[in-house]
């Protein structure tokens, strides 16, 4: 195994996250190739690193037993994760909600593609209610980031396993086909090695561990029959929710400042709408990007006073349509909101957000 | 301040994806920001492969761009589909073998060359996309050839570092394919 060091290297985002994991003391990946992000378990099986580091590389028999096997090493404590494309993580959210219902934390890396159903191979971002709103049953939700660059692919591992572990929760790494497939520079993490046993027992007091004398026999679990727990249990998790409501909110913004008009857009559509908004500030239209980085919890109250001061907002997503939802949600009716998006694995091109955003809009009207 | 995107699009199995990763690796050997995006899928079994990269001197915001400065372009469903996005005044460079309609537009520089030909004549077939590298060079010269040499000599396994020199002699080869026009 090469250490980089600080180095630039020139890689696809699917083995950004791969050496990533490697280098941020990940104890195990399990998962089952899918395209666009086989290049993840393809790189962690070149790079061998439980020759090295000790980090277990499994290819499963199925998604359904990667997420188990995620749920088996989560309750122990460790750091392990798993990647699939949007069909791989449908089959996971049964597995997904039992792992929110126990409390154990762990990292899903969905590199979607169009659907629904089987769909296509192509690029979308078409799982943004899955991921935000939970596919699996009950009231629960996981923490999702999307990053829309090779270096976010890379950088995200890592703190989606501090964030998973600090709340006990699942973590998820909402890509698509484009960031997943696109070269770019990175820096790759230093490398931070695995947890010791003892330190595991320490920083997780709740794992099962093996049982000691010093303490309670830790149960961990997303049953109980009684309702009166369930409701109890369902009343700290969504305590835990408002924390993480409050405290995790990540987003950045570019050229808002003077904006007549905003575009929301995540992940590779927020690459695409960055180059649309160059070329619409060179025709002199004015116009700024809030781009959520963490798609729960959503960026609602920046969105909202963003709301107060332009003329209107387009969300932009490469699917029929969702996080529109959640901006509507946000803006509450203080100005006109849009979406443009296309479907099927067709992504659109910057000159056609900017047509979307005139059509909408009257921008040239407005200017005239 | 310099900014190039480029298409470069044919069959699978043409070495479309390995040339733009050449291209993209030597841009990275001199400190420019780099972006390589292919159309990924079936391709590589022998449908149309298409790859773009873009370099730049400032970050790169999209690696999906709705025009070209340059199209590469090896075969004639790649001519179709690309030839209206080359911005006007931009260059399109084709290669002969594949095309049965030549391109059309007077607005832009066109450049044919025989890099099949040219390959069969070196008896080195596998060079056939490092002549069409080459021939791009020489149109843009949007990185030295000392950095694409640079560029193979890290990314190929030293086992393979013998064939360096006749991966030079080929984008030499394309230089001249240009040269000769």
């Amino acid at each position: 195994m090469k250490d980089s060091g600080n180095e630039i290297v020139l890689m696809k985002g699917n083995e950004a996250i791969a050496h990533a994991a490697i280098r941020c003391g990940c104890d195990g990946y399990f998962g089952y190739p899918i395209t666009p992000q086989s290049e993840i378990l393809e790189t962690l099986a070149l790079e061998k690193p439980w020759e090295t580091t000790g980090m277990v590389v499994l290819q499963a028999e199925s998604e359904v037993a990667s997420i188990n096997m995620i749920y088996g090493g989560g309750a122990a404590g460790k750091r392990v994760m798993t990647s699939s494309s949007s069909p791989g993580v449908a089959l996971m959210q049964e597995g997904i909600a039992y792992m929110a219902g126990a409390e154990i934390p762990g990292l899903i890396v969905n590199v979607q593609r169009g659907g629904p159903g089987l769909g296509t191979i192509q690029p979308s971002q078409g799982d943004y209610f899955h991921a935000t709103r939970g596919g699996g049953n009950g009231d629960y939700y996981v923490i999702v980031l999307a990053p829309s660059s090779v270096q976010e692919m890379a950088d995200f591992v890592d703190l989606s396993f501090e964030l998973a572990f600090k709340y006990r929760i699942p973590a998820m790494i909402l890509s698509d086909g484009v960031v997943g497939q696109v070269m770019e520079k990175v820096v790759l993490p230093p490398f931070k090695p695995r947890r010791t046993e003892e330190e595991v027992i320490k920083e997780c007091p709740w794992a099962t561990t093996g049982h000691t004398a010093d303490r309670p026999i830790n149960v961990i679990t997303s049953l109980e029959l009684r309702p009166e727990a369930m409701e109890r249990h369902n009343l700290h998790l969504q305590e835990k929710y408002a924390v993480i409501r409050a405290s995790e909110v990540r987003y950045e913004e570019m050229l808002t400042e003077d904006a007549d008009y905003l575009i929301v857009a995540f992940g590779s559509a927020a690459r695409i709408a960055q180059k649309a908004i160059g070329d619409l500030r060179k025709s002199g239209v004015k116009v700024g990007l809030l781009r959520p980085i963490t798609l729960w919890p959503f960026p609602t109250e920046r969105i909202a006073k963003l709301a107060e001061k332009v003329r209107g907002i387009l969300t932009f997503e490469i699917n029929a349509g969702q996080m529109v939802e959640d901006v509507r949600l946000a803006v509450n009716g203080r100005t006109p909101v849009t979406h443009y998006g296309k479907m099927g694995g067709i992504v659109p091109t910057p000159d056609e957000l900017i047509a979307a955003l005139k059509g909408d809009f009257e921008v040239e009207k407005q200017r005239g | 301040m310099m900014t190039e995107e480029i298409i470069i699009s044919g069959f699978g199995g043409q070495g479309v994806l390995s040339m733009g990763k050449i291209l993209a690796y030597s841009a990275l050997m001199e400190g420019k920001e780099v972006s390589w995006m292919p159309a990924y899928g079936p391709e590589q079994r022998g449908g149309t492969a298409n790859v773009t990269v873009i370099i730049s001197d400032e970050r790169i915001s999209s690696p999906i761009v709705s025009n070209y400065d340059t199209a590469i372009i090896l075969n004639q469903p790649s001519l179709e589909k690309f030839e209206d996005s080359v911005k006007p005044g931009g260059r399109l460079i084709y290669d002969a073998y594949g095309i049965a309609e030549p391109p059309s537009r007077t607005d832009i520089d066109v450049y044919e060359i025989n890099a099949m030909d040219a390959a069969a004549e070196m008896g080195n077939a596998k060079g056939f996309n490092m002549i069409v590298l080459g021939a791009l060079l020489k149109v843009v010269p949007i990185v030295k050839v000392e950095d694409v040499l640079k560029a193979l000599r890290k990314t190929l396994p030293e086992r393979h570092h013998h064939l360096i020199p006749t991966n030079e002699a080929a984008l030499r080869r394309g230089m001249e394919l240009i040269e000769e026009k």
